[in-house]
C-alpha cells in the first residue's frame, strides 16, 4: 500500500473511501533503466547470434509472458470480477502501471529473440519440416498482438488516467475494464496454443 | 468515485458522446499490418511476391490516415492530454519498431522486402500511439 498515493473519494452511498491512485508519471520511471538494460542485452545477443543467448531471451521472455497472461486471465480475473468496483480498483491500480513496462518488454524480448532463433535453426525455410508450426505461431501471436495492443493496452492506460482524477468516473472505468473480461478467453486460448506449438517445436 | 447514479452531466456527456470510429479504424489498421507481417515472415528468406503485402500496407496506411483526419475534426477534445500520451507512446513504439527493423536489417533481408517491412513498422509505430492517446483523451475533459 505504500508505493501509490491514496486519495479520499466519495462512494455512491456517501461514505468516504480511499482510492489508490497511479503516480503522476503513470509509467514507473525507476523501471525504465531496467527495460533499457534488458533491450540492450537482447540487441547484443542478436548481434552475436549465440544460440544460448537467443534461447535464454526467447524462453525466459515467453515463459513470463504466457504465465502472466494465464495467471491474470484465469486466476486473478475471475476473482476481480466478483469484487466491488472499489475493491477491483484498489487491487488493479497497483500492478497496472508496472504492466505498462513489463508486457511490451517481455513481448519484444520474446518475439525478437524467437525470430532470430528460428532463423538460426533454419525453421524459417519453407522446406523445413517444422515451418508450418512456426507459421502457426506467427498467426497466434498476431491475434494476441491485436488484442493486447489494440484493445487491452489502451484500456489499461485510460483507466490509469481516470484514476488520477480527484473524482474518478466509475462508469468509465467499468466500461474500459469490461474489455479485459471479454478478451480473457481468447488470450487464454492463444497462450495455450503457443504452449502446444512451442513444445512441439522443441521436441 | 462517481458511479452511474452519481455522474455529473459533464461526466455523463463524456461517456455517452458519439465519436467517429477511430478505435475501429486503428484496430483494423493494426490487424492489416499483422496480416502483412505474417505473410512476409512466413515466406522470407525465400522469394516473396510483394503485391499482396504492398496492398495490405497501403490499406492500413489509408485507414490510419482516415482515423487521423476524423480525429482532427472532433471538437471539443482533450488535445493536451492526447499530445502528451501520443509523444511518449510514439517514442516507446519507435524503439520497439527500431528493434524489429534492426533484426531484419541484420539478417540481410532483401531491399524490396525490407522496404515493405519498414513501411509496415512505420504505420505500426504511428497507429498504436494514436489509438492509445485517443482512448485516453476521449474520456478527459477538454
Amino acid at each position: 500500500m505504500a508505493d501509490l498515493p491514496l486519495s479520499v473519494a466519495s462512494t455512491a452511498s456517501g461514505e468516504q473511501a480511499t482510492v489508490a491512485r497511479p503516480p503522476a508519471t503513470i509509467v514507473p520511471l525507476w523501471g525504465l533503466p531496467i527495460v533499457a538494460v534488458v533491450l540492450i542485452l537482447e540487441v547484443i545477443a542478436i548481434a552475436a547470434d549465440r544460440l544460448w543467448a537467443l534461447d535464454f531471451f526467447h524462453v525466459v521472455g515467453g515463459a513470463l509472458w504466457t504465465s502472466l497472461d494465464l495467471f491474470l486471465g484465469f486466476v486473478v480475473g475471475p476473482i476481480l470480477a466478483r469484487l466491488s468496483l472499489q475493491a477491483r480498483l484498489e487491487f488493479t491500480a497497483r500492478p497496472m502501471p508496472k504492466m505498462l513496462l513489463i508486457m511490451p518488454t517481455l513481448v519484444t524480448m520474446t518475439l525478437a529473440a524467437g525470430w532470430q532463433l528460428a532463423r538460426h535453426l533454419h525453421y524459417l525455410d519453407a522446406a523445413a519440416p517444422y515451418h508450418g508450426w512456426v507459421v502457426a505461431s506467427f498467426i497466434v501471436v498476431g491475434v494476441l498482438a491485436v488484442i493486447a495492443l489494440g484493445v487491452l493496452e489502451p484500456a489499461n492506460l485510460a483507466v490509469l488516467f481516470e484514476l488520477r482524477k480527484p473524482q474518478p468516473n466509475g462508469a468509465v472505468i467499468a466500461r474500459l475494464m469490461r474489455r479485459f473480461i471479454y478478451t480473457a478467453g481468447i488470450t487464454g486460448l492463444g497462450q495455450v496454443a503457443i504452449l502446444v506449438i512451442m513444445t512441439r517445436l522443441a521436441t | 468515485m462517481t458511479t452511474p447514479e452519481t455522474l455529473t452531466s459533464a461526466e455523463a456527456a463524456l461517456l455517452d458522446r458519439r465519436l467517429p470510429p477511430i478505435t475501429q479504424l486503428c484496430i483494423a489498421g493494426l490487424a492489416l499490418i499483422v496480416v502483412g507481417g505474417i505473410y512476409l515472415a512466413a515466406r522470407i528468406p525465400g522469394h516473396v511476391p510483394l503485391a499482396p503485402a504492398v496492398g495490405v500496407l497501403g490499406a492500413a496506411a489509408v485507414l490510419v490516415a482516415i482515423a487521423g483526419v476524423l480525429l482532427r475534426r472532433i471538437r471539443p477534445f482533450a488535445w493536451r492530454t492526447f499530445a502528451r500520451v501520443y509523444v511518449w507512446a510514439l517514442l516507446a513504439y519507435l524503439v520497439i519498431a527500431g528493434m524489429i527493423a534492426y533484426v531484419f536489417i541484420l539478417d540481410g533481408t532483401p531491399g524490396a522486402v525490407l522496404a515493405v517491412l519498414l513501411g509496415m513498422l512505420a504505420v505500426y509505430a504511428v497507429d498504436i500511439p494514436l489509438l492509445l492517446a485517443y482512448t485516453v483523451a476521449r474520456y478527459q475533459e477538454a
